[in-house]
């Protein structure tokens, strides 16, 4: 957790430096998210993410110099800084990729799962999605297929609140997500998505079905994004957390009182990693200009 | 000569493809029961209902599903039953599949066969009779091919499934039971266009079904002496230009016909690209041919009078020859 938000808070300031580029979209805050479930997945177990996929991709094992490259837009970037921050993906850690598109990717964690069954692979699919995402077709049509096919795949939603700059409330009157995925008859639980290990205990359960070809499970964890939508977001829509409020409900400082740990240690070599990789995503060059229109078709 | 149909050409050739690759699988409504015009007919008999996936009515899903299946290793075959219902299925088509391999730098691939049909001439009023390749045409990163033979059928169909890319054949329900005889041809490959017939006058590239109507064309015009090259370009991308232009450089004379909408259609792009690749060639201003800005009317009479076909592709070739 410590690795991601020291890297969500580096990026924070490259973004302002005009060193980061694009639409950046920090995840400060639901690291317990992504640590949690990744935690508990292998390399070929397939993940997809949404635009807020930094700490996503982290978790899954992606290397953190290659994704700074790629926010950077360099060619030792992970996507060869054809992606950006929206768009990672690390094929090699099974991180099959984000999306700019709110739900977009849902089915394709249904695909990839399907595609472990047929190829008889115990392997998981993970999609991860904010509370946004459910108020979109997409979403219901693939719950709806994924419960029809039984497939091997964990839905983790991401509720922290807000649907970019709107309350949840103010877009549905489902307050719950896993309330909204009821009548479809799978399992479903919502957790404390602030809570590391609340989170590990309940996907652990989910993983271990999915692994013996049950599913599908959707994992509803509630948090809060400490930031705006995106990075420089002004935030007009919510009042900012007293910093005593947040003391309670940051995961880190949460698993680190619970621990009797100060992390120090670990927040130190996070640092150490995350300058690394700057340094790293300093020296890679531009991409070569024939790159684009070379990746245009694979052949 | 054995005979066969387009249709009879997409469900041999699927099954043929499912036998040779266990990883080849087909995926849509109703295709378990063969779909409306029995495309997938007899092949869940063979390969069982894992391979052949009846679905809900959830066009997008479909596509998202085959996509995360071909990023995963397999070869899906989709069907979305009419290309008008391919507006549900674009975010995933166009934001998902076209760009994946583009934006992973190379890392994915989806190897992606989407099959529609669109077209006029069956009364199915304006949602259910459209011709939208331009629009597919129109996004890097996919690929778009055109039949309209059977034996271009099944051949597109095979090099569709082989492709590493996201393809969409757009077949035509109007050619689906023509009976043609089966012709023992080098294999349509993407990305090569057919001179169907050889004339020394002017240039018709036709898509689709206009292809079987240039030909019509072709021989009322022979009896006036005017000799008519018909092209089908058959794969809109990647386009075979140098078959096209080579045909203009014969006959200095160009009409692209499509059932498309003529504004904005695929026929501007051959347009463009040819007076951009020959002009010099050119004797003549490009003549299209293509259906009124009007959605596709439903009254028997409305509709014949929208249909582009042998009357219009004859006019506008007489126009270019000065005749």
């Amino acid at each position: 957790m410590w690795r991601i938000r020291a890297f969500e808070e580096r990026v924070g300031e490259l973004t302002r430096a005009n060193e980061v580029h694009g639409l950046v979209h920090l995840s400060v805050g639901q690291e317990a998210v992504a640590a949690g479930v990744c935690g508990l997945l292998r390399a070929d177990d397939p993940v997809y993410s949404n635009h807020r996929a930094h700490g996503h991709a982290l978790a899954k094992g992606a290397p953190m110099e290659r994704v700074m490259a790629e926010l950077m837009g360099r060619a030792d970037g992970v996507c060869r800084g054809l992606g950006g921050s929206m768009h990672l993906v690390d094929a090699d850690h099974g991180f099959l990729g984000a999306t700019g598109v709110v739900g977009g990717n849902v089915p394709l964690a249904l695909g990839s799962a399907l595609a472990g069954r047929l190829l008889g692979r115990d392997s998981v699919a993970v999609v991860f999605f904010g509370d946004g995402a459910v108020q979109g077709g997409i979403f219901v049509e693939s719950v709806n297929l994924a419960a029809l096919w039984r497939l091997p795949v964990i839905l983790v939603c991401e509720n922290n609140g807000f649907a970019e700059f709107t309350p949840r409330s103010a877009h549905t009157n489902v307050e719950r997500v896993s309330e909204v995925v009821a009548p479809y008859g799978f399992e479903r639980e919502t957790v404390d998505g602030n809570d590391v290990a609340a989170v590990r205990e309940a996907c652990s359960r989910f993983v271990e079905a999915a692994r013996g070809g049950e599913g599908p499970f959707l994992l509803e964890c509630l948090t809060h994004r400490l930031g705006g939508h995106y990075e420089g977001d002004p935030e007009r829509y919510r009042q900012a957390l007293a910093a005593e409020e947040w003391q309670e409900l940051d995961p880190i400082l949460r698993l680190q009182r619970r621990l009797g740990v100060d992390g120090a240690e670990l927040e130190q070599a996070a640092r150490e990693e995350v300058e690394a990789a700057v340094r790293f995503a300093r020296e890679s060059a531009f991409p070569t200009t024939e790159l684009a229109g070379d990746l245009v078709y694979a052949s | 000569m054995t005979q066969t149909t387009y249709l009879q050409a997409i469900t041999t050739t699927l099954a043929e493809a499912m036998r040779a690759d266990p990883s080849v699988l087909v995926l849509g409504e109703d295709v378990a029961e063969g779909g409306p015009w029995g495309a997938t007919a007899g092949l869940v008999d063979e390969f069982g209902p894992e391979r052949v996936r009846n679905t809900p009515i959830s066009e997008a899903a479909i596509c998202g599903v085959a996509i995360g299946l071909a990023q995963s290793g397999l070869r899906p075959v989709v069907e979305i039953m009419f290309v008008d219902f391919l507006t549900l299925a674009l975010d995933q088509l166009v934001n998902q599949a076209a760009k994946a391999h583009f934006m992973s730098g190379g890392q994915l691939r989806v190897p992606l066969v989407l099959r529609t049909q669109g077209g006029a001439g069956q009364r199915g009023g304006a949602q259910h009779s459209q011709s939208l390749e331009a629009w597919l045409t129109h996004v890097p990163g996919l690929k778009v091919a055109m039949p309209s033979t059977a034996a271009d059928a099944g051949d597109l169909l095979a090099a569709a499934i082989a492709d590493p890319n996201p393809v969409v054949l757009v077949e035509n329900k109007t050619l689906y039971f023509r009976r043609e005889d089966v012709r023992e041809a080098e294999p349509a490959g993407l990305g090569r266009a057919r001179v169907v017939r050889p004339g020394r006058d002017a240039t018709v590239v036709a898509l689709s079904r206009l292809v079987p109507e240039a030909l019509a064309a072709a021989d009322e015009l022979a009896a006036d002496g005017i000799e008519v090259e018909v092209v089908d370009p058959r794969t809109l991308v990647p386009l075979d230009l140098e078959t096209i232009v080579g045909s203009v450089a014969r006959t200095h004379r160009l009409v692209v016909a499509h059932e498309a909408v003529r504004s904005g259609g695929f026929g501007a792009e051959l347009a463009a690209v040819v007076q951009e690749a020959a002009l010099d060639e050119l004797d003549a201003p490009v003549a299209r041919v293509g259906a009124p800005f009007t959605p596709v009317p439903f009254s028997p009479t409305l509709e014949d009078a929208y249909l582009p076909g042998r009357a219009e592709v004859v006019a506008a070739v007489r126009a270019v020859v000065g005749g």
